[in-house]
């Protein structure tokens, strides 16, 4: 992984949170990824083959999920299983946009959720894998990018 | 009257298939069956004849290009717009010879789903 592969993600996640809440969200420096566990309340998991191989997660908090629920549904209250499904869209379009970059032999999975906080989200060891924080309103979040 | 128009939704995330039927319920519609996989939308699909369908692609059990061609075997007037995040060129030109009728990309907002969705029904 490389500079430029990042600069996907980070483009992929800006362009989500404009064009879904038409707020800007902001990314800080990415950085390796080490022992220390990355993981809040939702997760989201895709898992990456063909051309690149590797996974990819987000993760963040209910209460930043629940806000942007509540923005894309348009309504005053979201229920759990509505932003349980959002951490996992949210993971499924950031990952496939990323191929208008890498092309179409750039496979996803479908999402795989985690709720509730474990101790990490388990990626391959043998990859170097990148965190990148991102910063909606005042919620923070964090992408984790391990691709080969 | 006008005859309403059989709209049916496919789409593994539910938050999605409810934001596509809330912007679509101000046309003439009636949306006639949803699905969150593509085994269950191709069942869907034969017992609800719909006129238009919108449909992801990445999805559990099937996915919706393939879904698309199944579809398209068993009523090709039937009109689909494809919704996903998958938004390269080559998977729209995919889903187009396929059979897709419109290919949106997802995240997409209220505007663009009607603009689509408009030049589907006229």
């Amino acid at each position: 992984m490389n500079e430029t592969d990042l600069h996907f993600f980070i483009d992929s996640t800006v362009n989500y949170f404009e064009e879904v809440t038409n707020e800007k969200a902001t990314t800080g420096i990415p950085y390796i990824k080490g022992d220390e566990p990355v993981v809040l309340e939702y997760t989201g998991i895709i898992g990456i083959s063909g051309k690149r191989k590797g996974s990819v997660y987000i993760t963040t908090n209910a209460a930043m999920l629940n806000d942007l629920a509540k923005i894309i549904l348009n309504l005053e209250e979201v229920g759990v299983e509505d932003i349980r499904d959002l951490i996992g869209e949210i993971a499924n379009t950031i990952s496939g946009n990323v191929r208008q970059a890498y092309g179409s032999d750039f496979m996803i999975s479908v999402p795989v959720v985690v709720d509730g906080k474990t101790k990490d989200i388990r990626l391959p060891d043998s990859i170097q894998s990148f965190v990148i924080p991102i910063m909606w309103r005042n919620y923070k979040s964090f992408l984790a990018v391990c691709l080969e | 009257m006008q005859k309403k128009i059989k709209v049916m939704i496919v789409d593994d995330s539910s938050i999605i298939r409810q934001v596509i039927q809330k912007h679509l319920s101000e046309y003439n519609i009636e949306v006639v069956g949803t699905a969150g996989d593509g085994k269950t939308a191709i069942e869907v699909f034969k017992k609800t004849d719909p006129d238009i369908v919108t449909l992801d692609i990445t999805m559990p059990e099937v996915d919706g290009l393939t879904v698309l061609e199944e579809m398209m075997k068993i009523n090709n007037t039937a009109k689909v717009m494809v919704i996903t995040a998958l938004s390269d060129k080559a998977t729209g030109l995919k889903a187009m010879k396929k059979g897709a009728k419109s290919f949106l990309g997802k995240p997409f907002t209220p505007e663009k789903l009607k603009e689509s969705f408009s030049r589907l029904i006229e």
